[in-house]
This record gives C-alpha cells, sequence and structure tokens, in this order.
C-alpha cells in the first residue's frame, strides 16, 4: 500500500461531502456531507501520520473527531428550531433574509 | 514546563466561563442580572495578569514545543479581546434582559467564543489553530439563533452554522495536505521545509494553502465567501451581530495573519496574489451593494466585508516585499483590525439605541434624527465618519496605515504595478464608502422628520450609554493621539518567526 491510495480516497471521499452540500436540500444530510468531509480529513490524517511515523497526524484527528461531533450537536439543535418554527428542514426554503 | 503567569489571563476566563454558569443555577429569575456582573468582574480580573506580561522583562515565553506563545502580539490581541467581551457584555445587557429567559448561558457562550479568540492569539501550531477557531464560531452559531420563537433569528443560525461547518472542513483538508507534505503541524517547522520544499509536492502545498485561504475567506467574510454575512448579520440580535462582525471576524483575522505570516512565508508567491484579488473583490463588491441598502444592519454588514477588503490590503503585497516591508504590512493590519473593532462596536452599539428611539431599522425612518435625539446623532456622526476615515476620528489612522504599507511595494523591484493597482482601487473604495455613511448623517441633520412619524420615548439604557460612550472616547482619542495603536502593533518578533 503506498500513501498515494489513501489520498486519493480521502480526496474523492472530501469531493462526495462537497457534492452532498451542494446537491442535498435537508438540512440533516448537509449536515451528515459535512461529516463525510471531516471524515476524509481523518484519513488523510492518519494515513500521512502512519507514512511518518509521526503521532501528531492522530492527535489532530483525535481532536477532529471529537469537535465534529460537538458540532453536529450544535447543528442538530438550530436544525430543530427551523423545524419548530417553520415544519420544514429544507435549506432552500430559508428565503426571509435575502439581498 | 507550564508557566501559570502566561496562562493566567485564558485560565481566568476559562473559570469565569464556569462561575457564570453556576452563578445562573443558583439566581432566581429577577437576579439573572448578576451573572452579566460576573462576566464583567472575570474580564475585569483576567486583564491584570495582561498588564503584568506587558511589563516584565521575560519577552516571549514558549509553551507546549512552540505551539502555545504568549508573546507581546499575543498579549495585545489578548487585551483587545477582552475590551470587545467588556463592550459586548455591555451592550447585550439590556437587550438580553429585555427578553427575560436565558441570560446565564448567553454570557457562558459569549466568554466562551472569546476563550476561542484570546486561544487563537497564542495558537502557533495547527491543532491548537483549529480547536480556537472552533471555540471561536460554535457558541456562535447558538447566539446568532438567541430569539428562538423568531424564524428570522433561526434562519441566521442555520445559514451561519452551514457554512461555518463547511469552512471548518474545508480548512481541514487544507491542513491535512499541508500536513501530509510537511509531517508537521507546527508553524515555525512547516515554514522550515516549505523553504526547501522540493518540487514533486508544490502541488499539495499550493492546494493546501488555498484550502485554507478559502476556509478563512468564509470566517471574515471576504469576498467571494461572503453571501452568509448579510443574511446572518441582519437576523441575528443586533448584540451578537455586533459580536459576531468584530470578535469572530477578527479571530479570523489572527489566524490567518499567523498562518501566512508563520506557516506559509516561504510561499508567499502562492498566496499573495489570491490575497490581492479577494482583497480588491471585497473592497469594492461590499461597497457597492452597501450605496444600495436600506436596512442600516445590512448596511454595516456589507460595510464590515469591504473593511474586510482593506484589511487584506497591506498582505496583499508580501510576495514583494522585503522583511521591513512585511513587517509594516503586519502592524498595518493589525492597527486597521483593532481600530476597526473599536468603532464598529461603537457604531452597532449606536444602532440598537437609535432603533429603539426610532422604533424601525429602515435607514428612511432615521430621517431628522437630530431635531429629536441630537445625542444619538452626534454619536452616529462620530462613528460614521470614523467608519469613512474622516480625520479628526480614528479610522483615518488605519486607512492611511494601510495605504502607506503599500507605498513600500512601489520600492520593491517587480511588484510597482500591481501595487499601483491595488493602491487605485483601496483609494476609489475609500471614496465610495464615504457616500454611503455621509447618507447616513445627512439624513439625521438635514432631512425633515417623515410626516406623521412620532419617535418612541425610550431613553437609552445606563449600560448601553456607557458601552457608546467608550467607544466613542477610544474612537476620538485614537484619532488625536494614533501612535497609541501603532505602539501596540509593532510585532516584529512574529513576522521574523521569533
Amino acid at each position: 500500500m503506498t500513501i498515494a491510495q489513501f489520498a486519493i480516497l480521502g480526496g474523492l471521499l472530501f469531493s462526495v461531502g462537497v457534492y452532498g452540500v451542494l446537491v442535498r436540500r435537508n438540512a440533516v444530510l448537509v449536515l451528515l456531507s459535512v461529516e463525510l468531509m471531516m471524515t476524509a480529513v481523518n484519513i488523510n490524517l492518519v494515513a500521512f501520520g502512519r507514512f511518518y511515523d509521526n503521532i501528531s497526524g492522530q492527535i489532530f484527528s483525535l481532536f477532529v473527531i471529537a469537535v465534529a461531533a460537538a458540532e453536529v450537536g450544535i447543528g442538530l439543535a438550530i436544525v430543530l428550531l427551523i423545524f419548530r418554527n417553520r415544519s420544514s428542514a429544507n435549506v432552500d426554503e430559508l428565503d426571509l433574509l435575502r439581498w | 514546563m507550564i508557566d501559570y503567569h502566561a496562562l493566567a489571563p485564558d485560565l481566568i476566563m476559562a473559570g469565569t466561563v464556569l462561575v457564570v454558569l453556576v452563578v445562573d443555577i443558583f439566581t432566581r429569575h429577577e437576579r439573572k442580572y448578576l451573572t452579566a456582573l460576573t462576566a464583567m468582574a472575570g474580564i475585569v480580573v483576567a486583564s491584570f495578569p495582561l498588564v503584568t506580561l506587558g511589563f516584565s522583562e521575560v519577552g516571549a515565553r514558549t509553551m507546549l514545543d512552540g505551539s502555545y506563545v504568549v508573546d507581546e502580539f499575543a498579549i495585545a490581541l489578548k487585551a483587545f479581546f477582552l475590551f470587545v467581551a467588556f463592550v459586548t457584555v455591555l451592550l447585550s445587557f439590556s437587550y438580553i434582559e429585555g427578553d427575560r429567559y436565558y441570560q446565564g448561558e448567553f454570557y457562558f457562550l459569549l466568554l466562551s467564543s472569546i476563550l476561542g479568540a484570546m486561544l487563537m492569539a497564542s495558537a502557533r501550531d495547527m491543532v491548537t489553530m483549529f480547536v480556537a477557531l472552533e471555540l471561536v464560531s460554535g457558541p456562535a452559531f447558538l447566539m446568532a439563533g438567541w430569539r428562538k420563537g423568531d424564524a428570522r433569528s433561526s434562519e441566521a443560525a442555520l445559514k451561519m452554522f452551514i457554512i461555518g461547518v463547511l469552512s471548518a472542513a474545508v480548512f481541514l483538508f487544507g491542513m491535512s495536505l499541508i500536513y501530509g507534505a510537511t509531517s508537521s503541524v507546527l508553524f515555525a517547522d512547516i515554514a522550515a521545509v516549505l523553504s526547501a520544499a522540493d518540487a514533486a509536492i508544490r502541488p499539495a502545498i499550493i492546494l493546501g494553502v488555498l484550502f485554507i485561504l478559502v476556509g478563512f475567506g468564509f470566517k471574515v467574510s471576504a469576498v467571494p465567501f461572503h453571501f452568509w454575512a448579510p443574511d446572518t448579520y441582519e437576523g441575528a440580535p443586533t448584540p451578537v451581530t455586533a459580536y459576531l462582525s468584530v470578535g469572530s471576524k477578527a479571530a479570523g483575522f489572527i489566524g490567518l495573519l499567523t498562518m501566512l505570516y508563520q506557516a506559509f512565508r516561504p510561499v508567499a508567491d502562492i498566496w499573495g496574489p489570491a490575497i490581492w484579488i479577494i482583497a480588491i473583490a471585497s473592497m469594492t463588491l461590499g461597497n457597492l451593494v452597501a450605496l444600495r441598502q436600506e436596512n442600516i444592519v445590512r448596511l454595516l454588514a456589507y460595510s464590515s466585508i469591504s473593511h474586510a477588503g482593506f484589511m487584506l490590503v497591506p498582505f496583499a503585497m508580501a510576495f514583494v516585499y522585503d522583511d521591513a516591508g512585511l513587517d509594516q504590512a503586519f502592524s498595518a493590519t493589525i492597527t486597521y483590525l483593532i481600530i476597526y473593532g473599536i468603532m464598529n462596536l461603537g457604531a452597532f452599539g449606536l444602532v440598537i439605541a437609535a432603533s429603539r428611539r426610532v422604533g424601525s431599522g429602515n435607514v428612511s425612518d432615521w430621517n431628522g434624527l437630530g431635531q429629536y435625539s441630537p445625542d444619538l446623532a452626534i454619536l452616529l456622526t462620530i462613528f460614521m465618519f470614523s467608519l469613512a476615515g474622516v480625520p479628526p476620528f480614528a479610522g483615518w489612522f488605519a486607512k492611511f496605515e494601510m495605504f502607506r504599507s503599500v507605498a513600500n511595494a512601489f520600492s520593491g523591484s517587480d511588484g510597482a504595478v500591481w501595487a499601483a493597482v491595488l493602491a487605485g482601487a483601496a483609494a476609489i473604495n475609500a471614496v465610495i464608502a464615504f457616500f454611503y455613511y455621509a447618507r447616513l448623517v445627512v439624513a439625521a441633520w438635514f432631512l425633515p422628520v417623515k410626516e406623521g412619524f412620532v419617535p418612541r420615548t425610550v431613553s437609552v439604557a445606563p449600560s448601553l450609554a456607557f458601552a457608546l460612550s467608550i467607544s466613542a472616547v477610544a474612537v476620538m482619542v485614537i484619532g488625536v493621539l494614533p501612535w497609541l495603536v501603532s505602539e501596540v502593533s509593532q510585532f516584529s518578533t512574529l513576522v521574523a518567526g521569533g
């Protein structure tokens, strides 16, 4: 296994996440896509850490996991708030504020 | 070894965050204002060790193998963030108390976010910087959605949240690539590897640097990553908007600056041109859209986008500067940031006070403000002219330092054309900006009050009046004695990689 394969996997996963953020209309699924992007980051960090035989990559990925979990908590709370106020979690309908 | 003296301001803030929560549990409903007082006391106490650190002879204090550094730069910015926190608590006090719920949690979140900003000023590795950045923005998302029953407020929160986590992911991906290219997370080590990097890994470096730049671009709301800012600023409660446009934006700028100057300095030819484009785009687009805004908060939101462009101007020419030029560009940006922070807090404080009096945030409803409320109109004149950069007020010095830094690039060898275009764009934009700020002042003093309009008879809350007078005095004092700011923003050590 070379480092390139992991980097390519990370890149592809990141792209899938970006696609999801751009295309998905439900706020929960947008959140899920962002998590996918974070996972791509973790794959990269752990792979590079192993490649260099260097611990900081793995430590970094632990921080990423913890912070991502905290952000999902905040995100779901906000999505719930939106859902209570307008009975929909569709990001296209968020048009009260524009221009 | 842990240097507790150096960590004291951050530790005291962390302690205050917890104490505020406990105070909130043990106070009854009508005494919740105690949480605000606790928060203010904590901020004041945290500033004492900063003063002793500022006068100590030890110099830069480095901890954890250089991940966490408390030097002059960090001390000055921590002091700035404590000032922002103090004024924001004062601005929020009557506003949040008026809503009568969740006061304790509000100050808890505000102080957590400030704590993140303070850590950001000391962070010298990618992990610390990432955690600090998320600590700044996480509580900010929740504060933006503070008015729970209001669909506009929750919409503002969701928009900010989605853009915020997206930018964090993009930023992290860039960091993972840089880590892959350099095998280190420490800025100093990254710079050492980058200056001797071989051409084979250059694509990864370019990609990593640009991803990080995009991530920060969202945080500081620079064009083309700005579209969330006006919506969030309009929908969020106004004191929170004041904090977002100053505290969280400044934290993003500090992160961007430390990273570019410390880690990515050897590859200034990659990020320099990108910043050049972003700076011109932000100034121009922010200003042109601000000209046609009818809502005063949206107007200030676009004005803050154009100010982000002005702040980026000094380091857009980084790729042609020598060391002295880089020093000056760095201190010009910090000077701009500090002055902008003070005057923008004042401007938003004024918007809170005047919107209560007028009962509306539309520019046309503010006609004739000077006739029934000359005190607010005078403050409006001070803050708007300061934002526009009219000389007796602080804003002129920020713009002056920015132009002085660009002027250095002319003496460089190959950057004269780039510098000329940049300086031209900045000059034109400074003139455009004057029009929309002056429009508010003219409306307040010279236009007649609308027919049938009756201003509300609410007086300005004492805390808000205090916040407004602090900012107004600061704006005027700095305008007359600008060396007060320029003295604290000379940080040659950071630029030299110390």
